[in-house]
C-alpha cells in the first residue's frame, strides 16, 4: 500500500560533477520544472536512480507484506460478501505490487534483486503491517485508516517526476480510494451493530490510531528528509503535512461512527480550522521499524517460507518454458 | 412436458453445487499470500472469487426454494459438517501447488461441460447462474490444464508432485458422476442435466491434457464418495469451524 517516509535517505549527490553531467543535470532540472516526466532511457543523476529504486521497491513491498495481516482474517471472515471482498482486496495489494515491481524494474534491477533484499531482511516495508489482526474489525480499521493514510501519501505521488511510478500510483489510488471506502463501511456496520460489535471496533482505533499516524514517517523537526526528493518533485508535501491532512479528513469520519480516538489531548483549533493530536510516541515507532515490532520476524518469515515453498514451482514453470522452446526450435530446423 | 418437482428435492440439489462452489473457494483462498509467485497468487485468488461467486447465487436461490427465510449466511454459517452436500474432491485440504492444480483440473474438466448443459435447464435462475459459471470455468480449465502440463512435463520433482496428486484425488472422481435420488428426479423434470453423461468429454478432456503432461491417467480402482449424504473426510469440520468461528460467536449480527 504504503510509501513512508523511512528516514533513511541515502541520496547523497556527487560533489563535483563533471562537465557533460553538469550539462545533463540542468536539463533533467528542466524537465522536471517543466512538470514534464522523467522516462526510463532518459539520462538521470544516479541519486535520483537509487533514491526511486529504495522508495518504489519499499513501497512494492509493503504492498506484498501488507497482504498478510488481512489474509489473517479471509478464512475467518464473517459473511460470503465480506468473504469476497477481503479476497478482493488482497489481490487488488497484490497487483499493486506487481505494478510497483514493474516500475521499479524500468529503473534497472530485477524484481529478483528488489525481493531478495526484502527476503534477506535488508530492505524496510510500511511499519504498520508489523502490527497484528486481532479481530474482524481491524480489517475496518485496516481499509479505513491504513488504506486511507496511504492515500494521503500516495496522491501527490501521481505526479511525481519519474513516469512508470507516477503512472503505477494513479491506477493504485483509484483502488486504494475503494479499499478505504469499503473499510469504513465495515466500521459503520460494526459501529451501528451489537454492543459487542461496537467494542470491537472500538478496540480495532485504539490499536491502529497511533500506528497509522507514525505511517507518515517522523516529523519534520527530526526528519532527516534531503532537499532532493522535493527539488526532484518526488516528494511534494512533508511528514506532516501529509499526517495534518489524514488527520483533518478522518476525525470527522471517525466521530459520526461515536468512536473515541485515543488520543485526551486531541483538539480542534479554531484559530487554525486543524484538528491537533498529542505526542506520537517515536520510540515505538523505531522499535518496530529497527524490527522490533509485534510481527516483523512472522511476516518476513511468512514471505520467505511462501517463496521458499514456490520454488520447485517455478522451476517446473522455466524448465517447461526452456524444453518447448528447444522442441519449436527443432521442428523448425526439421521443417527447412 | 416437464414433470413438476419438489422444491425440497429442488433445494438439496442446489444447496450441494453452492457447497461445493464455496468449499472449493475457501480452499482456493488458503492460499491467498502463499502462492509460488505474485502472478499465480493473484490467480489463484481470481479462481477462488469466482466460485465464492457460484457459491452465493446458489445459496441464495436455495434460501428461496427453502422457503425458511435462511439466506446466503445462514446456508454457509449455521450448518455443521454433516450437513454440508458438497463432493469430496472440494474439501480435500490444499496440501502442495500440484494438488491445487490437479484438483482444480480434474473438478474444472467436469464442471465446464456440466455448467453448459446447465445453460440449458428449464430453471431460469439456475440456467442463469451456469450461464455466467460455464465462462469462469472455461478459465479455470484452461488455468489449470496449462499449469498441469507444466508440472507435469517440468522438472523430475514437479512431475513427482503431480503424481502423487493424481493418484490422490482420482479415487474422489468417481463421486462426480452419482447422481442423488433427488438429484434424479431434477434430471427427470428436466432442470439438471444428466451428471453420468458428462463421464465421456470430462475423459477426452483429462486424457488429452494428461497425455500433453506426460502423466499416465492412474489404474480404476475403488471411488471414495459419500460427501452428498453429509460423510465427509477428515478435514472438512476443521475448514468450516476456522471459517464459521466468527459467524457463530455472534449470531444475529449483520456484517
Ligand atoms: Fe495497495
Ligand atoms: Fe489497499
Amino acid at each position: 500500500m504504503y510509501t513512508q517516509a523511512l528516514n533513511a535517505d541515502e541520496s547523497q549527490r556527487d560533489q563535483t560533477l563533471p562537465a557533460p553531467d553538469a550539462a545533463k543535470l540542468a536539463r533533467f532540472q528542466a524537465v522536471i520544472d517543466a512538470e514534464d516526466k522523467i522516462e526510463p532511457n532518459d539520462w538521470m543523476p544516479d541519486a535520483y536512480r537509487r533514491t526511486l529504486q529504495r522508495q518504489i521497491s519499499q513501497h512494492a513491498h509493503s504492498e506484498i507484506i501488507g497482504m498478510q495481516p488481512e489474509g489473517n482474517w479471509l478464512t475467518r471472515a464473517p459473511s460470503l460478501k465480506r468473504k469476497a471482498t477481503l479476497l478482493a482486496k488482497i489481490q487488488d495489494e497484490a497487483g499493486h505490487g506487481l505494478y510497483l515491481y514493474s516500475a521499479a524494474e524500468t529503473l534497472g534491477l530485477s524484481r529478483e534483486a528488489y525481493c531478495d533484499q526484502l527476503l534477506s531482511g535488508k530492505a524496510k516495508y510500511s511499519s504498520i503491517f508489523n502490527y497484528p489482526t486481532l479481530t474482524w474489525a481491524d480489517m475496518g480499521a485496516i481499509g479505513w485508516l491504513v488504506d486511507g493514510a496511504a492515500i494521503m501519501n500516495q496522491i501527490p505521488l501521481c505526479r511525481c517526476s519519474y513516469g512508470p511510478y507516477a503512472r503505477a500510483m494513479i491506477r493504485i489510488c483509484k483502488e486504494e480510494s475503494f479499499h478505504q471506502r469499503q473499510g469504513y463501511e465495515i466500521m459503520v456496520t460494526l459501529a451501528h451493530g451489537t454492543p459487542a460489535q461496537k467494542a470491537m471496533a472500538q478496540d480495532a482505533l485504539d490499536r491502529f490510531w497511533w500506528p497509522v499516524l507514525m505511517m507518515f514517517g517522523p516529523s519534520d523537526k527530526d526528519s532527516m528528509h534531503s532537499a532532493d526528493s522535493t527539488k526532484w518533485k518526488i516528494k511534494r508535501f512533508s511528514n506532516d503535512e501529509l499526517r495534518q491532512k489524514f488527520i483533518d479528513a478522518t476525525i470527522p469520519q471517525g466521530r459520526y461512527l461515536g468512536l473515541t480516538f485515543p488520543d485526551p489531548d486531541l483538539t480542534f483549533n479554531d484559530a487554525t480550522g486543524h484538528w491537533e493530536h498529542g505526542v506520537i510516541d517515536w520510540s515505538e515507532f523505531k522499535r518496530v521499524l529497527a524490527g522490533d515490532g509485534p510481527c516483523n520476524r512472522q511476516r518476513l518469515k511468512a514471505r520467505q517460507t511462501a517463496e521458499a515453498e514456490g520454488a520447485w514451482v517455478r522451476d517446473a514453470a522455466r524448465a517447461y518454458a526452456a524444453k518447448r522452446s528447444q522442441r519449436q526450435a527443432t521442428s523448425q530446423v526439421a521443417a527447412e | 412436458m416437464p414433470r413438476v418437482i419438489a422444491d425440497a428435492d429442488l433445494f438439496e440439489f442446489t444447496l450441494a453445487l453452492a457447497d461445493d462452489a464455496l468449499v472449493l473457494g475457501h480452499r482456493l483462498s488458503e492460499w491467498s499470500g502463499r502462492g509460488p509467485s505474485l502472478e499465480e497468487d493473484i490467480a489463484l485468488s481470481n479462481l477462488g472469487l469466482d466460485l465464492v461467486g457460484q457459491a452465493r447465487l446458489f445459496y441464495t436461490y436455495a434460501g428461496e426454494l427453502d422457503g425458511n427465510g435462511r439466506d446466503e449466511d445462514d446456508l454457509a454459517y449455521f450448518r455443521n459438517a454433516d450437513g454440508y452436500r458438497n463432493l469430496l474432491i472440494v474439501e480435500l485440504e490444499p496440501g502442495d501447488f500440484a494438488l491445487t492444480i490437479v484438483r482444480q483440473f480434474l473438478y474444472a474438466a467436469f464442471l465446464h461441460p456440466y455448467f453448459a448443459a446447465l445453460c440449458r435447464s428449464t430453471d431460469a435462475r439456475l440456467a442463469a447462474i451456469a450461464a455466467k459459471a460455464v465462462k469462469e470455468m472455461a478459465y479455470h480449465l484452461r488455468h489449470s490444464s496449462e499449469w498441469l502440463i507444466r508440472l507435469g512435463d517440468g522438472t523430475p520433482e514437479s512431475h513427482r508432485r503431480a503424481v502423487e496428486a493424481l493418484d490422490l484425488l482420482w479415487g474422489y472422481t468417481g463421486e462426480m458422476f452419482e447422481p442423488t435420488t433427488a438429484e434424479q428426479r431434477v434430471v427427470a423434470a428436466g432442470i439438471a442435466p444428466d451428471r453420468t453423461q458428462i463421464r465421456q468429454p470430462w475423459t477426452t478432456t483429462v486424457d488429452a491434457v494428461l497425455a500433453e503432461a506426460t502423466l499416465q491417467r492412474p489404474a480404476q480402482r475403488g471411488m471414495q464418495s459419500g460427501g452428498r449424504h453429509g460423510r465427509h473426510t477428515e478435514g472438512l469440520d476443521r475448514m468450516l469451524a476456522e471459517m464459521q468461528v466468527l459467524a457463530r460467536q455472534h449470531p444475529g449480527a449483520k456484517w
